[in-house]
């Protein structure tokens, strides 16, 4: 990687310069109006098909490069944000993965190697440059969802993917709890896997053929799918929750029994798109222990977005 | 417990103690048994002070605590089928053993989730839910005999994880005992447990975060059809050219494999497959997945196999010539015991388009020591396995020997390169890794590793080339590069 980063970490300053925030196109987290902002680079500075890799400033639009990795047949598994784009950045130091978490994997798995600014200005190297890569400690693991409080993130190399020949959806509106068991029985590696406890959307990527024959095997026995054009708009549910997925069943029974609020939840996942917020959970004490350790180590000051919650993802 | 002639009268105490934990007879101090602990399957030795074999999570945090209280070094061992010198005990550290915590304690075929504690073996998982037509993905070369434990503590590969991804892609949870007893469950069945993942912090820490009791893993669905095909280059460049044509054509096939000459050569001799000897490389690729797709990357597989030269494209026509193919892949290790009693294996990884770069300097590298090398490698994630075969008989070799792994080492990460794509570093490369880190990379690691280990006692003074809690020298066996 080449992007000179120093004047990055110029701005950002040494440890001595006070509470910064790393904005990136704030469609995800709005940056608080009391602390000085940076914006890390943008761009993207290698793309390299035949590795599948790409290299790219942390502050590149999303649609940038999906735009530019789509010229070559390939995408990369970031979200956009929820309110527009979003940067390369963003996505990654929120960490939440899109509606196509069961197919495609983890939003985490996509970052090999991060190029970040650390609490006292200094330029850091985390991970490598190859798809795989096992020398020394996983620092990129820890910094994908950490809000940026465990540095700021300058330079990524990004893992892509080949675009599917086919993303086809499709729609059954009768389905319980049964249909949703024999989708994910039946279906070769769905993508994705909606259910609000009535109807059932899910995806199926790949070789045309085989969806139409997966489908059509489908349809023998349980209700004919439609296919349909996209996924279901979740605008309305703008909260989400995390639960393990064997609780999805009984959860969205119970909720439908206890009040009218409608669920969409990620099948095989257990990812819960909710209207409203959730109780939040309780974090084991143990687990307290050692994200403050982390902070202490990686933000002793801190000065890294100082504030945000990294069980929440909200302003404390 | 045995005889503790072996045990240094500085850990009676500790021995008494570890023993009102365990059973005795899971406590080993004798000389005989504990000498068998003193490496893991690289050259490195160490020394074993006692060995524990616990068979709980609570015996596990009883060891633990004892160490803490002793400020006793520990390692945690699977089956010791590492190759970095990860598992060797320095200094007559406690070596925990979890070979016999190896049930599976749960599944869910339709989430398709397992619970299963750390010592089972990794094929013997996949075999336990074969008949729910599902399989554990990460399937290391040594998978009939390495451990899920092993393979969390190294962020395993194997051949399979060119499309699937390596460990950490199929963990869920860890539950994990750390360096003062304390117990913690890192990750959860839950996608986005709360805060920072620290499960995926701890993949790959090669024992020096804890020691884990439970996993959760994440199991794939069989694919229903697949096809395998070797395809013979008569050079190594148009091999390699092959493979990058491949994934630039955006295909991830689930395995992509190639053997050199030398390598076909010995096993052929071994296995008899009919397998091209005089060919210079052969690209092993297996696809799978639903039937039209598999039938049509099989298709634009051979394509570019013909339009990159190759000589021969042979598709496995059964499920018996099929396994005949992967037994050559799989074998290969033991097939150069025909050429030379010993080997050093090699692991790096290179961008995969400088693979025929790196493979024609490695040449080089071994012609210059007067070495054989054979190169068996995961060509599709451009992870080099160069295997140098020698006679430790011969007076010198062994200085040669490593002189060319490090010169094979220098080379990789000169070309853009890593150090380990799947051993991990250990004791072996613990030096090299200034190579890929300076100073402010290498601090962020050992961060890391305070964070989890503000102790210092879980398997210290490896991976880091600095520890942060001691600058000891310690008594590093033979076979470490320093």
């Amino acid at each position: 990687m080449g992007l000179d980063l120093s004047p990055f970490a110029e701005v950002v300053g040494p440890a001595s310069s006070g509470p910064v925030w790393i904005a990136g196109q704030q469609s995800r987290l709005a940056a608080p109006s009391s602390i000085r902002r940076v914006t890390a680079p943008s761009g993207i500075y290698d793309l390299q098909p035949d590795e599948m890799t790409v290299v790219c400033g942390a502050g590149t639009s999303i649609d940038e490069l999906q735009d530019s990795l789509r010229a070559v047949g390939q995408y990369v598994n970031l979200p956009r944000g929820d309110s527009g784009s979003g940067s390369v950045g963003g996505a990654l130091a929120i960490g939440r993965s899109d509606i196509y978490r069961l197919g495609r994997g983890a939003i985490r798995d996509t970052l090999l190697q991060a190029r970040l600014i650390n609490h006292d200005g200094q330029v850091v190297s985390a991970g490598g440059p190859t798809v795989k890569n096992v020398s020394g400690f996983d620092v990129c693991r820890l910094l994908v969802g950490s809000f940026g409080q465990l540095g700021f993130l300058g330079e990524v190399i990004l893992r892509t993917r080949p675009i599917p020949q086919s993303s086809r959806w499709f729609m059954m509106s009768e389905a319980g709890p049964e249909i949703i068991e024999a989708i994910l029985r039946r279906i070769y590696r769905p993508a994705s896997v909606l259910w609000d406890g009535h109807k059932v959307w899910f995806c199926i990527e790949g070789n045309s053929r085989d969806c139409d024959e997966t489908i059509q095997k489908l349809s023998i026995d349980l209700e004919v799918p439609t296919e349909i054009a996209g996924p279901p708009k979740l605008d309305n549910y703008p909260f989400r929750q995390s639960v393990p997925p064997a609780e999805l069943a009984e959860m969205v029974h119970d909720h439908a029994q206890q009040g009218p609020e409608p669920l969409v939840v990620e099948a095989g996942v257990g990812i819960v798109h909710r209207q409203t917020p959730a109780e939040p959970q309780a974090t084991e004490r143990t687990i307290e222990l050692l994200h403050q350790r982390m902070l202490q180590q990686f933000n002793p000051t801190g000065r890294l977005n100082p504030g945000v919650s990294l069980t929440t993802g909200s302003m404390a | 417990m045995k005889s503790d002639v072996s045990v240094q009268p500085m850990s009676h105490t500790l021995v008494s103690r570890l023993c009102q934990v365990l059973e005795p007879r899971r406590v080993h101090t004798e000389a005989a048994d504990i000498d068998l602990y003193k490496r893991d399957a690289s050259n490195i030795e160490g020394r074993a002070g006692v060995v524990c074999f616990p068979i709980t999570t609570t015996e596990v945090q009883d060891v633990i605590r004892i160490c803490a209280e002793f400020n006793q070094p520990f390692v945690a061992r699977g089956s010791g089928t590492g190759l970095a010198g990860g598992a060797t005990p320095l200094d007559g550290a406690v070596v925990i053993s979890t070979a016999k915590m190896n049930r599976l304690l749960s599944v869910d075929p339709i989430n398709r989730t397992a619970w299963i504690e750390p010592g089972m073996l990794n094929l013997d998982l996949t075999r336990e839910v074969a008949h729910l037509g599902l399989h554990f993905a990460p399937d290391p070369s040594s998978q009939q005999s390495c451990t899920i434990g092993g393979n969390v503590a190294n962020n395993s590969g194997g051949p399979h994880c060119l499309a699937d991804g390596v460990t950490s892609s199929h963990i869920l949870a860890c539950e994990v005992v750390l360096s003062d007893g304390s117990l913690v469950v890192l990750g959860g069945e839950e996608p986005e447990p709360i805060g920072l993942d620290l499960r995926g912090a701890f993949i790959g820490s090669e024992g020096m975060f804890g020691i884990t009791t439970k996993i959760c893993v994440r199991l794939m669905q069989n694919y229903s059809a697949v096809k395998t095909m070797l395809m013979d280059f008569t050079s190594v460049q148009a091999g390699a050219e092959t493979v990058s044509a491949i994934i630039a054509a955006g295909m991830v096939p689930a395995a992509l494999e190639m053997m050199d000459q030398l390598c076909l050569e010995a096993v052929e001799a071994y296995i008899h497959a009919g397998l091209p000897t005089d060919a210079a490389a052969a690209l092993l690729v297996e696809v799978s997945g639903l039937p039209h797709a598999v039938n049509e990357e099989t298709e634009r597989i051979s394509e570019i196999g013909r339009a990159h030269g190759a000589r021969t494209i042979r598709i496995a026509q059964d499920e018996a010539e099929r396994a005949l193919l992967w037994k050559g892949r799989k074998t290969a290790f033991g097939a150069i015991a025909r050429i030379k009693p010993n080997y050093y294996l090699h692991d790096t990884v290179v961008p995969r388009r400088k693979l025929n770069e790196v493979l024609q300097e490695v040449y080089r590298i071994a012609k210059r020591h007067e070495l054989l090398v054979l190169n068996v490698f995961h060509a599709g994630d451009g992870n080099l396995h160069p295997l140098l075969v020698f006679d430790k008989r011969e007076p010198g070799v062994m200085e040669r020997v490593h002189a060319a792994g490090e010169e094979i080492v220098r080379v990789s990460v000169a070309a853009g390169g890593v150090l380990s794509g799947e051993h991990g570093i250990g004791l072996e490369k613990r030096d090299f890794m200034p190579l890929m880190f300076g100073p402010h990379d290498l601090h962020a690691q050992s961060a890391m590793r305070v964070a989890f280990d503000p102790l210092g006692i879980a398997n210290p003074f490896k991976v880091l080339p600095s520890p942060s809690s001691c600058g000891d020298a310690h008594d590093i066996g033979e076979g470490m590069w320093v």
